[in-house]
């Protein structure tokens, strides 16, 4: 039985070690900035959470005392709680600051550049 | 495993920095370093399973809130040109 929970763990670190990844290429390719926050979500919302759950299982796999694993594995609810909720709000901010000040959004309708008004 | 989740990690803060470095406005750095913040937030939890000591996810804490605040601040900062009171877009032009 606890063959299976260690590699679900390890399945969970694997998986957000990989979406981690796939977003920051996201965020290195992709050609807008709201495009790039688009991109940049998976690795702040599914990255983060599957590899803080895989963590929280390894802790009560690890650690020898269920008192320290249960300290361990509320400690990093807290921070991916704190992330879970933190991160739109910045995304949020960012967003409407960039539609502000950062000119008009690609459509891929507009080829010929006439009413792109990028102030900085 | 620890160790191949820090590695995909330090290879994403690799890209994220080069990203930093190569986004043309502001916003596509200021959201790289968001990310390079979540990211490390992400490293310091890993070394702190991969070193044996827990201890390591109190800094983590305090680095997913330092992050948050310092996000908040600098786009604040970049749209308004002040930190203090909040004015409006068309206030902010002509002070």
């Amino acid at each position: 039985m606890s063959v299976f929970i260690d590699i679900g763990s390890w399945v969970c670190i694997v998986l957000g070690a990989a979406f981690t990844l796939i977003g920051c290429i996201g965020l290195w390719r992709f050609p807008d900035v709201l495009s790039r926050m688009h991109a940049g979500g998976v690795t702040e919302t599914l990255g983060v959470l599957l590899l803080f759950l895989g963590m929280g299982i390894q802790a009560f796999v690890i650690l020898p005392e269920t008192k320290m694993a249960l300290l361990v594995a509320g400690k990093l609810l807290m921070i991916a709680l704190f992330l879970f909720y933190t991160n739109p709000t910045t995304t949020h901010a960012l967003a409407q600051a960039a539609l502000w000040g950062g000119g008009d959004p690609e459509t891929g309708e507009q080829k010929k550049d006439e009413g792109t008004s990028s102030k900085t | 495993m620890f160790e191949f989740a820090a590695a995909v990690t330090l290879i994403s803060m690799a890209i994220i920095i080069a990203a930093a470095l190569k986004g043309p406005t502001v916003y596509d750095r200021i959201l790289a370093v968001n990310t390079f913040g979540t990211l490390s937030v992400i490293l310091i939890a890993l070394y702190g399973f991969l070193d044996g000591r827990p201890e390591f996810l109190d800094i983590a804490m305090v680095y997913a809130l330092i992050n948050f605040i310092a996000t908040i601040a600098v786009t604040k900062y970049i749209k308004f040109s002040r930190l203090g009171r909040s004015v409006d877009v068309d206030e902010a032009e002509d002070i």
